[in-house]
Order: structure tokens, then C-alpha cells, then sequence
């Protein structure tokens, strides 16, 4: 523009007597130069870091959300073959790591316990159990995920409970843990059966007073129940031992679990089925068969993270979720879930994770698979080894070990979010312990083995439903005022008006929600039906007052000029609202029986909770009328003179022009407007905050209460752990809403600069 | 004839014009009417009620006297009072009264109100010997005055009691003004010395440059503290034994006789022999006291100051933030940013960002502010004071952050009117005489543009000090131990946490245990929020106008 640095200036020869050019001056302007280069870049940089600064929003909340969706990924460490694997140390039974990811734990079918450490494979410990003298071990049995009880099945007919623990001590500031077994149950072996025939399978569930172990030897089903009692006077305890007898089954047994909390027995057979038995009342509760396909078999299975679920893997891949669920009758049966696939390889071994309801599978063919069931997600399938191997999973699910031939495979696993999927987030969700497929959102509990509830459907739902109800009140009064205020009132009328719109879009939204929880809530609630009478008897009133005051003498009705009714219907209102709700007791004494909120809940048999949509409705509404007002107000104020001029010339009335015209040229920014507030009322979060009861249901009841997303944030996000899964599926919610209002209100924007340009050219 | 001209009129169109009027009125009734409760609720508080003695008598049951403060009555359908298991007459009136009185003495009766059938009220009188002693805990007392005592001892009774406590009350309040001083900000200053040896030493430890000398330096400090602070207890155990010199015996409603000591005791009134003048000051002086006092009773009784401060404090701070950059990008989005597709992109989305809900301003806040800049700030100055957090957690820092990144879109939008409001002429006129763009800008431009920022920063505010949502996120708690600002180094202390009226109104009405109790309260606190909030609105409204008048001149 004006290039003063390098254009001297060329003194004119008649005004000579100014110099432009002395050295002074040139400095002078090479410094003003600098300086509105220097300004110019300090706006743009400033100017451009404020706008990258709003729009670091989105981007914050995506990267956030995001590793939500990401897979697990596993990382292979090196091999290790460590010695005491290379001399005979006979065919793993079980492998196990402890919670810090030190030391490893290896059964052997020999009777013997290997402690390693998991980053070199050196041995650390060996113990040999106690067997007694000729038995050998013939199976092995694992209490649910997490409590580190092992028994095994001898081939004497006894078994042999025993616990590994590890006790961390830190000399000389470093870290030691020293493992170890107990025997909770006494070193000498449980007799199970006392035929002395060897135990197949073995199974065991155990509670604090009571252990349950049940075993198999070929079709025959053997119960035995430990329960220690404490007495009270000597402190000592002493075990009672007691035979369950079960109804005997014919096939031959593949392997037994029991449910943690005693109440079922499952026990599948080598022909795909599986028998339950109920151990309360020592029945069969019924045969199940597993596989639809017939030349599939059952090759694995295990139960989940609090032992409700079993996972049936099969000789063609697939990996199947089972569990107890009522039918509609009342009566509990054995439900086919949902199902995974893996490969074709037959699935050899599924482990449990022992803090959420994931899984990991091995194959034959080597591969390893990692799992979420109720999110129903396959994370990972990779080759890990060339054929069969045995696999531990380490407390926290984030280190594996697999044994295969003569070698180790260490693997480190990140799989932070498992248990969010889109089904799990927005689909019907089958939960362990539920009857049927459910939409649920419930983040926290007291007990571990809870499993996070992250159904954003109902919290949208709640969201939804409070903006409809909002909108169903605010949308007519906002837009049929605007089309007052823009059209029909006198403007000084107007210039009085206008500023108490104002004074309400200025009020903040905790003082609406704070009224309407403490005022309207306990008011309405008292005086339903005249809330109710004041929806019919309002429009009423005005009609009635509207041909009242035309059937009045013109010397009375000219003396208030056009543009005034509302101010004439003001006391008209306050009438009718006075009387309406006035009325309302004795309404309920003749209609109700003397209180209708008894009667909505007793007779009509809807749940009525004082805090309800129809409270956020009327406080909402309130809320959003001045948004939608004061941009309608503007579209149809700003409709061209000249189209209403020529309407109003061919001789419509004014109402007729009002609709035929004003309102047909007007309607985009009266859409715009509507979509403005709906904008509003979805991401509204103090009102329905303090207005409703929060509670996460999915009902459209006007008596009900609701949570929105926005509420749940607030209420949430405090509480939840930086990183976790709630935390990221709170920023996900968060982030739907950023990116629903923004969308609206862009879309509105835009069709109001088309409208405005239309404008324009008339 | 008549049906006739009906259907005329609804031909005519009038209905519908009427109709719509009747929205406009529904609307300005709904905010006068929303105005009005709030402001008689909230300013009723104040005034010093009478004191109501009854005996009531449930028909079959023996009766008792209840002394209290008449709150609300209202009519109630039969049936319902007797689904409440009252034994109502089945063939007396369709309706009968039911009063809510405040009979107080939360700490004899268990709850501070009950509902009475008013025609079961019998007797009512109010008689001047009742009065009201608001206690700082355990809510008021109502009753009468036995006697007074002094270290255990009667040294008043009836007819004399009365002044010999209100003078006793002045004494105890001196004394009690004497002994916060000596607890807050001489003990505090002593706790915040010691806390700062700590973080002292632990970071030279981290360091590695814990020199005997250094440790010897403070110690030697930590003793002079130490030793101060003895000089203080014994201070503080002779004021709290002054305190508790004197005590009164009381008398409740049904004759019970309990003792409290004055310390206890805020202010001692007889509303029932008080005068319309008398009352009328006393309640200018609760207004005060609402004003200007600590809370009390979990927030349910007292002032809001601290709300207050954290308010104004945190606005302040916010509004610093949000003008500089705010009408920095106004600057460059309307002076130097080329207009074209691009800019109007931008425009629209700054526009709209203004509609995006607060909810998610606080998230980001919480995540991005508090947790990922607020958790470097720690690790890199605050180490010594590690795990726990000073930055890395919500403080009315990043409270002023989130609302200033909430707010700066207002503040782009109404700057950028401005500018564009700015004629042309006036610009060419300055680059004509040879100014540069910068200087133009700097001594024309801004200058005519003031007023607009100033309805930016005004707007700002007042959205900013009635937003609470992202607040609950970032940094409001419901009770703070101090203020953000006192005596101690560094003096403004942005790693606080600070207490919001917003955030008062939601606690106290919708989580403190006794929601009844507080209920003026809040209605007093939320007509307070409501005249700073208008006030602001309309001081940026009748700027606005008044720029609207001065471009209108410059047009032609």
C-alpha cells in the first residue's frame, strides 16, 4: 500500500523550502515502515493463534476420544529357552503371572511348580507338591479369574487344593517378590471319590465360608462341599465336609465349572451339550446343546471374570458366550450369547482377563486372538507360534507368556479400551446377569467384578426427549411472538418489549434450573390439573377476549390503537392463569379423588417422579423462547416492504398477508431460528441438571425424569479416572454434542445468508 | 346474527392475530413472573419474622405447644391429608389449611420445619418474651429467656436477662472478630511459612544441593516459626476460654430447659416487641451480613462472600484474558486477513462456536487446561511439591481460562461489528494524509471501535459470571478454606480453588442435607446473580444504542 520505505519522496520544486529526504525524515519513515510491518505481523500471528486456539477444541476432543477405537496391539519379545524347560520337565498344566509381571507360575502334569521370572525365563523356585505316594496328576482346576486357587484332580480319587501368592517386600529399596504356595485346605488331598477311581476333571469355586470341588471320573459327577465355621469362643475353625449327590448323566464328561456365587453347575460332554445343575435344589436344570454344527466339538472353554459366562471354543474356530438368563416364564435357562470367530484352527486355550470381561484365545495353528465380550470385539489375531503352545495372561492384560516346545514367547499387550465399541456404545447390549438385550448406562459400582455400563443410547434419548419437550412449549410462543413483535406491534410497543426478551436470554441458566427444581418441580406437582386447564384455557381466554373487545363500542376500542393487544391480554392471562390454577384443588377433589398425582400413579399406572420431562419442558422452553424469538423476530422483520406493500394493495387483509407472505418469504429464518434452539436446548446442561432426576432411562412418560449427555458430563466427569474408559467416552459424548450444536448452528447460518442475500436482490 | 358476525371475525383473521399477541404476553409474564418470585422470596430472608406460640391439638391426641416462624400456608384437598395418615373429619370441609412453621431448635427436634393442620393450631399468640437466637450451629432457636450466667454462675434473670445478654453478645462478638483475625491470617500466615520450608527443602533435595548449611538455614527458620506460633496457641486458648465465658439458659416451647454458651450465639432479637423501624434496620443489617459474611452451616446460613469474591475474581481475570485476544482477532479477521471464502468460513465458525453448549467448554478445559498444560507446569516448576498437584488440578486459573475460551467468540463478533460499522471515509482519510495502515488502526480505528469492545468485554462477562456447567469441571468447589487473594506470598493465588454464586445456588439448593432450611437462601443468592447479570446486559445494550447514535451522525 503505501510503500514509504523505499519511495522517496520527490520534493514539488515550487515548495522546495521542505526537504521530505533529509537523512532524518528517511529514518523517521523507515522506522514507521518497520513498525507497520512489525503490527502486521503481530495481528496475524496473534489473530491466527486465537482462532487456532478455539479450534484446538475439536481437535483436543478427537485425539482424546480416539484411542477408543484403536485395536490392541501386541509386542513380541525375545524367545527365551530357558534351561530347566530343556530337561524333562513334563507337559504344562497351567501357566500364571503374577500382578506385577515378574514371576510366572508353570504347573506341570509331574506334580511339580516352577517359579520364572518372566523377563529372562530363569528359574526362580521349584516346589514339588505334596502327592502322596503312587498318585499322579490327572487334571487341574482353576477357581474364577483372579483368586489364584488351583486344585488337582489324582489319580488316587482325591484332590489337591493349594494357592500361589507372592509377597513383595522391598530391602535396599528394590522391589523383591518372593513367591510361594499355601494350602488353605490342608496339605493332604481331599478325598473326592471314595472309590479311588482317577479324577478327569476337576473344578472348584470357593467363598469365604464355603468351598464347593467337583470332579469326574468318566460319566460319574462327584460333589464335595467344604464349609468352615469359626468358633466364636476358641477362634479355632474346623471344616465340615459334605457329598452333594447330583442326578448322574450318561455321557462322558469333558469338563465341569461352578458358578462363584453356588448356585449352578455347568458340565459339558463330549457330544457338544452342556448339563446344568442346580446346586441349591441338586437338579438338572436342563441339557443344552452347544454346537449347531454337527462335526464341530467343544476344545476349550472357561469361564469369565466373575464366573457367570462360560466361553466355548470349538474344534472349527468359533469361540461362543454362554450364560444363566431368565426366560419371560420366570424360569432361569442357559443362553447362547453371541459369538467370535478366530480362524479354522481347532481353539485350544481361552484365558480370561481378571479385571474386565475380555478374553484371549490361542489356536492350533498358533494364533492368538484377543477379545471383549460384551463389546463384542475381536481387537487382535496374530501368529504368535508354529502349533500348539500353552498361554498365561497376566493380571493386569498387559503381558502374555506362551510356552511352545522348548521355548518361551514373551509378549507385552496395550489394550487399554476394550469394552468400548460402537455396539456397545449405541446397540442393544446383552450384560451378564441381565434377561435380555438392554440399552444401559451405568459407569460405577461398588464391587470389582462390575462391569461398566456405556450405553450412550439412553443418555441421547434423555437428551432428545428434553429438547422436544422444550421445543414443543417454545416453539409456537417464540415464533408466534416474533410474528407479533416483527409484524404486528406498534413499534413503541416494541422498543419495550424487545429489551425484556433480552433480559431473559440474559438469565442464567443454574437460576432457570434452580427455579424450576425448587419452585415449578414441588408447584406443578401440587397443581397438575391446573397446569393442565391452563393449556386449553389460555388460547380460550384470548379468543374470548379477541371478540369481546370487536364486540365493544368504538368509543371504547379506538381509545387503544393497533399493535396493543398484548398489552390488553396481559390481565387477561393473569386472570385466566389466576382462576385456572385456583380452580385446580377442587378439580382434584372432583375428578381425582383429591390428588391426581396419585391418581397418574395408581390409576393410570404411570410412574410420576416430581422432578419430570415436563418440568424441563417448562423451564427449557423458558429458556430457549428468546433464542428462537429474537432470530425469527429478525427474519420476518426484515421481510421487504414492498412484498407486504403489494399484498396488502391487492386487497388480503393483514393476517391474510401475514401468512400467505410474510411467513412463506420469512420461513427459512424462522427454520434457522428453530434449529438455533434446538441447538440450545440439547446441549443445555444446569437446567435439566437441577430439574430432573438424572436418572438414565429410556421412557417418553411426561412424568418421568431423564439424563442428558451434557448432565451426565458434568455429573461424571469429576469422578473419572484421567484416561479410563468412562473418562474417554464422557470426552466422546462431549465431543457428539460439540459436534451436533456446531453442525445445526452452521447449517442455520448458512440458510439465513441465503435468505439474507434473497432479501438483498428483492 | 351473533353466530354470524363470530364467523366474520375468525374470518377477518383476527383470531390469529391475537393469538399472537397473546404469545409476546405469555412470554413477558413468564420473565416478570420468574423475576418477581425470586425477588420476593429472596429479599423476604431478610425480615425479622414474628414469632407464632400455639398449642396444637391433633383431635385425639394429646396437644403441645409449638413456638415458630410462619412460612407458608396453603389449602389442602381432605383426602390428601388424610392419605397422610392424619385424623381428619370425614364429613368437615372439602379443604383445610396447612401451615409449614419453622420451629428451629434442630438440635431438640431433629428438623427444622414441620407441617401443621392450621385449624388444629388453638390458642395463637405472640407474645414479646419469645426470641429468636440464630446460633452458628444447629440452626435458630426459638424460645425464652431463662437467665444469663457467667462462668456457671446466675448473674441474670428474667426481667433483667434480656439486656444483660444483648450487651454480653457485643462483648462475645468483639472477641470472636479478635479470634478468626488471630486463627486466618496470623496462624495462617504461619501454616503457609511452613509449607513453603517444606516445599523448600524438597526441592533443593531434588536438586541434590541440600547442603547441611541450607538444612541448618532452615531449620533455624522453621523454629522461629514454631516458636511463633506457641506465642499464638496460648493467645488463641485464652481467647477461646472468653468465648466460652458466658452462657444462657433457654427455655423451648414445651417448657424444656437447655444451656448455650454466647460463643455460639450470632444474634439474640424479640421480633414480637420490635417496631416496624427497629425491624427495618435490622433487616438492612442482615442484607449486610448476607453480603458481606463467611457462610455457615455447610452454606445453608450466613453470607456468600466468598461466592461473591470468587466471582468477581475470577470474571476480572477472565475479562484480561479475553480482550487483548479477542479483539486481536477481531483485528485481524476484518484489517488484514484477505476476505474471501476463507474468512467468511472462519466467521461462521466463530459465530457458531458461540452457540456450542458450556458442557463441552469444560470438558476440554478439564482435559486440556487442567490435565495436560496445568500437569507440565507441575513437572517443570512445581516438582518439590509432587504427587501433590499445585497447577495440575481445577483452580480458579484455569476456571478464568475455560470461560475466557468460551467467551472470546462474543467478543471477536461484537468487535468485528464495530469495525465494520467504522465508515470507509473515515479510513481513506487516514491513509490519504499519509498514515500508515498500523497507525491508521492504532489512532483511528481502535479508538472509534472502543465502545464495541467494551460491549464485547461487557457481553463476555456476563456470560461468563452465569455459566456454572464447565465451572463444576474446572475449578468451583462448594465450600473453598480461603480466598484466592491475602497476605501471603505470592498474594493472588490462581492455583485455589474458589466458590462461585452460580455454583452456591446449585449446591445449597439441590445437594446440602437440609434443602428446606436453605431455601431463602438461595432465592436471596439467585436474585443477587440476577441484578449483576441484568445489570451488566443492559449497560451493554444502552452502549450499544449509544454507538448506534454516534455512527448514524458520521453516515452523512
Amino acid at each position: 500500500m503505501n510503500d514509504l520505505a523505499n519511495s522517496p519522496m520527490t520534493a514539488n520544486s515550487s515548495s522546495g523550502r521542505i526537504d521530505f529526504n533529509t537523512p532524518e525524515l528517511q529514518r523517521k519513515r523507515r522506522i514507521r515502515a518497520l513498525k507497520d510491518h512489525l503490527a502486521r505481523w503481530y495481528v496475524m500471528i496473534g489473530g491466527l493463534s486465537v482462532l487456532g486456539a478455539i479450534t484446538l477444541i475439536f481437535f483436543y476432543l478427537g485425539y482424546v476420544v480416539f484411542p477408543l477405537f484403536q485395536g490392541a496391539e501386541l509386542t513380541e519379545k525375545k524367545v527365551q529357552s530357558p534351561a530347566w524347560l530343556q530337561q524333562d520337565a513334563g507337559k504344562p498344566l497351567l501357566l500364571a503371572i503374577e500382578e506385577q509381571n515378574q514371576v510366572a507360575m508353570r504347573v506341570s502334569d509331574k506334580g511339580e511348580v516352577i517359579f520364572f521370572a518372566t523377563k529372562s525365563g530363569d528359574e526362580i523356585k521349584r516346589v514339588a507338591l505334596p502327592l502322596p505316594a503312587g498318585a499322579t496328576v490327572a487334571s487341574i482346576g482353576q477357581a474364577q479369574a483372579g483368586n489364584n486357587l488351583v486344585v488337582l484332580g489324582l489319580s488316587n480319587g482325591s484332590a489337591l487344593v493349594f494357592k500361589h501368592s507372592y509377597i513383595v517386600t522391598y530391602p535396599d529399596n528394590h522391589k523383591t517378590i518372593t513367591p510361594g504356595l499355601e494350602y488353605p485346605y490342608g496339605e493332604a488331598p481331599l478325598v473326592i471319590d471314595p472309590q479311588g477311581r482317577a479324577l478327569e476333571h476337576v473344578s472348584l469355586s470357593a467363598t469365604d465360608e464355603t468351598m464347593l470341588l467337583g470332579a469326574s471320573s468318566g460319566s460319574e459327577l462327584l460333589m464335595l462341599s467344604l464349609t468352615s465355621e469359626e468358633n466364636m469362643m476358641t477362634g479355632e475353625t474346623t471344616l465340615t465336609q459334605d457329598r452333594i449327590a447330583l442326578p448322574q448323566i450318561a455321557e462322558p464328561i469333558k469338563a465341569l465349572y461352578i458358578d462363584p456365587r453356588q448356585q449352578w453347575l455347568y458340565v459339558l460332554n463330549g457330544r457338544a451339550q452342556a448339563d446344568v445343575f442346580n446346586l441349591r435344589d441338586r437338579t438338572l436344570n436342563g441339557r443344552y446343546k452347544l454346537l449347531e454344527d454337527a462335526d464341530a466339538e467343544v476344545t476349550a472353554s472357561t469361564q469369565l471374570l466373575g464366573g457367570i459366562s462360560l466361553m466355548i471354543g470349538n474344534s472349527k474356530g468359533g469361540i461362543s458366550q454362554w450364560f444363566m438368563a431368565r426366560d419371560p416364564d420366570g424360569s432361569s435357562r442357559f443362553k447362547h450369547i453371541r459369538d467370535f470367530q478366530q480362524g479354522d484352527s481347532p481353539i485350544v486355550q481361552i484365558n480370561p482377563e481378571e479385571r474386565r470381561k475380555g478374553f484371549v484365545a490361542l489356536d492350533a495353528a498358533g494364533e492368538l486372538g484377543i477379545y471383549h465380550s460384551t463389546a463384542e470385539r475381536t481387537l487382535l489375531v496374530e501368529k504368535i507360534v508354529d502349533g500348539k503352545g500353552a498361554l498365561a495372561l497376566s493380571p493386569r492384560a498387559n503381558r502374555l507368556v506362551v510356552e511352545a516346545g522348548t521355548e518361551l514367547h514373551p509378549l507385552s499387550l496395550k489394550n487399554p479400551h476394550p469394552e468400548v465399541s460402537f455396539s456397545a456404545l449405541w446397540g442393544k447390549v446383552w450384560y451378564e446377569s441381565y434377561d435380555e438385550p438392554k440399552y444401559i448406562w451405568q459407569s460405577t459400582a461398588a464391587n470389582t467384578e462390575f462391569e461398566p455400563k456405556l450405553s450412550l443410547a439412553p443418555l441421547t434419548f434423555g437428551t432428545l426427549k428434553a429438547a422436544f419437550y422444550a421445543m414443543l412449549l417454545a416453539a409456537p410462543l417464540a415464533v408466534a411472538a416474533a410474528i407479533y413483535t416483527a409484524y404486528f406491534m406498534a413499534p413503541r410497543m416494541r422498543r419495550k418489549v424487545k429489551p425484556v426478551i433480552e433480559l431473559m436470554e440474559a438469565l442464567p441458566t443454574v437460576i432457570l434450573g434452580f427455579f424450576a427444581g425448587l419452585f415449578l418441580a414441588p408447584y406443578v406437582e401440587g397443581h397438575l390439573p391446573g397446569i393442565f386447564s391452563l393449556l386449553i384455557l389460555t388460547p380460550l381466554g384470548i379468543l374470548l377476549a379477541g371478540w369481546g373487545w370487536s364486540r365493544l363500542p368504538d368509543s371504547i376500542r379506538l381509545r387503544v390503537p393497533e399493535g396493543w393487544e398484548s398489552l390488553t391480554l396481559i390481565p387477561v392471562i393473569l386472570i385466566v392463569g389466576t382462576f385456572a390454577l385456583g380452580m385446580s384443588p377442587y378439580m382434584e377433589n372432583w375428578f381425582f379423588g383429591g390428588d391426581m398425582r396419585l391418581w397418574i400413579s395408581h390409576d393410570l399406572g404411570i410412574t410420576y417422579d416430581q422432578r419430570n420431562a415436563l418440568i424441563v419442558g417448562l423451564a427449557m422452553g423458558f429458556a430457549v423462547i428468546p433464542n428462537i424469538f429474537s432470530i425469527a423476530e429478525d427474519a420476518v422483520f426484515s421481510v421487504p416492504r414492498s412484498l407486504t406493500l403489494g399484498s396488502l394493495a391487492l386487497g388480503a387483509t393483514t393476517w391474510q398477508t401475514m401468512t400467505r407472505v410474510v411467513i412463506l418469504t420469512a420461513s427459512p429464518g424462522i427454520f434457522s431460528a428453530l434449529m438455533i434452539g434446538m441447538g440450545r436446548a440439547v446441549g443445555e446442561t444446569m437446567i435439566v441438571l437441577m430439574a430432573t432426576g438424572n436418572t438414565p432411562v429410556m421412557e417418553m412418560n411426561l412424568f418421568e425424569g431423564l439424563r442428558t449427555l451434557a448432565a451426565n458430563v458434568a455429573v461424571e466427569m469429576p469422578e473419572s479416572e484421567v484416561g479410563g474408559s468412562h473418562y474417554r467416552v464422557l470426552f466422546l459424548s462431549a465431543l457428539v454434542l460439540l459436534l451436533f450444536t456446531f453442525i445445526m448452528n452452521t447449517l442455520a447460518e448458512l440458510i439465513r445468508q441465503r435468505l439474507r442475500k434473497k432479501y438483498a436482490a428483492l | 346474527m351473533k353466530k354470524n358476525s363470530l364467523n366474520a371475525w375468525f374470518k377477518s383473521g383476527s383470531p390469529g392475530i391475537w393469538m399472537s399477541g397473546g404469545a409476546v404476553s405469555i412470554a413477558v409474564i413468564m420473565t416478570i413472573g420468574l423475576l418477581l418470585v425470586i425477588a420476593v422470596r429472596g429479599l423476604g430472608h431478610f425480615w425479622p419474622a414474628d414469632l407464632l406460640q400455639a398449642t396444637y391439638a391433633i383431635p385425639g391426641q394429646a396437644s403441645h405447644v409449638v413456638v415458630g416462624e410462619v412460612v407458608q400456608a396453603e389449602e389442602v384437598p381432605l383426602a390428601r391429608l388424610k392419605g397422610a395418615g392424619l385424623p381428619v373429619p370425614d364429613n368437615g370441609p372439602e379443604f383445610m389449611t396447612r401451615e409449614l412453621l419453622k420451629v428451629g431448635n434442630r438440635d431438640i427436634y431433629g428438623a427444622d420445619f414441620t407441617w401443621l393442620v392450621g385449624d388444629w393450631l388453638v390458642d395463637q399468640k405472640k407474645p414479646v418474651e419469645l426470641m429468636t437466637l440464630v446460633r452458628r450451629e444447629w440452626g435458630n432457636f426459638y424460645g425464652t429467656l431463662v437467665s444469663v450466667k457467667e462462668s456457671g454462675k446466675v448473674i441474670a434473670e428474667g426481667e433483667a436477662g434480656w439486656p444483660t445478654l444483648q450487651e454480653r453478645i457485643v462483648r462475645v462478638e468483639d472477641l470472636a472478630k479478635q479470634l478468626s483475625k488471630l486463627e486466618k491470617k496470623d496462624i495462617g500466615a504461619i501454616n503457609h511459612g511452613l509449607e513453603r520450608l517444606r516445599l523448600k527443602t524438597r526441592k533443593l533435595e531434588l536438586e541434590k544441593t541440600l547442603t547441611a548449611e541450607a538444612q541448618a538455614d532452615i531449620d533455624a527458620e522453621r523454629a522461629e516459626l514454631d516458636a511463633k506460633y506457641k506465642g499464638l496457641e496460648s493467645q488463641l486458648l485464652e481467647l477461646h476460654h472468653a468465648v466460652d465465658r458466658d452462657s444462657i439458659v433457654v427455655r423451648e416451647a414445651d417448657g424444656k430447659e437447655i444451656e448455650i454458651s454466647l460463643g455460639k450465639i450470632v444474634h439474640a432479637y424479640q421480633p414480637n416487641g420490635m417496631s416496624v423501624f427497629t425491624k427495618l434496620r435490622m433487616y438492612f443489617a442482615n442484607l449486610w451480613e448476607f453480603l458481606s459474611d463467611d457462610p455457615r452451616e455447610a452454606n445453608t446460613e450466613g453470607g456468600i462472600f466468598p461466592a461473591i469474591f470468587g466471582t468477581v475474581m475470577m470474571t476480572l481475570i477472565m475479562a484480561m484474558i479475553v480482550t487483548p485476544f479477542g479483539v486481536l482477532a477481531a483485528v485481524y479477521l476484518r484489517e488484514y486477513a484477505k476476505q474471501g471464502p476463507l474468512t467468511r468460513v472462519i466467521r461462521i465458525a466463530v459465530n457458531n462456536l458461540a452457540g456450542v453448549p458450556a458442557i463441552v467448554y469444560g470438558v476440554f478445559g478439564l482435559g486440556f487446561f487442567v490435565y495436560v498444560l496445568g500437569g507440565s507446569l507441575d513437572r517443570l516448576f512445581f516438582a518439590e511439591a509432587l504427587p501433590a498437584p499445585t497447577f495440575g488440578t481445577p483452580g480458579l486459573m484455569w476456571a478464568s481460562l475455560t470461560l475466557a475460551i468460551l467467551a472470546v467468540p462474543v467478543v471477536i463478533v461484537a468487535t468485528e461489528e464495530g469495525l465494520a460499522r467504522i465508515p470507509r471515509a473515515v479510513r481513506e482519510g487516514s491513509l490519504a494524509l499519509g498514515a500508515t495502515k498500523a497507525e491508521t488502526l492504532w489512532k483511528v480505528v481502535l479508538p472509534m471501535a472502543s465502545p464495541a469492545m467494551m460491549t464485547g468485554m461487557i457481553l463476555a462477562v456476563a456470560r461468563a459470571a452465569g455459566e456454572v456447567a464447565p465451572l463444576m469441571l474446572v475449578g468451583v468447589v462448594k465450600l473453598a478454606p480461603s480466598l484466592p487473594v491475602d497476605g501471603n506470598y505470592p498474594y493472588l493465588h490462581l492455583d485455589q480453588k474458589i466458590m462461585h454464586l452460580g455454583f452456591h445456588i446449585y449446591d445449597v439448593g439441590f445437594q446440602s442435607p437440609n434443602v428446606e432450611a436453605a431455601r431463602p437462601l438461595v432465592y436471596a443468592t439467585a436474585l443477587l446473580l440476577v441484578m449483576v447479570i441484568a445489570g451488566l446486559n443492559l449497560s451493554a445494550v444502552a452502549i450499544r444504542n449509544h454507538l448506534r447514535e454516534k455512527y448514524k451522525a458520521l453516515d452523512h
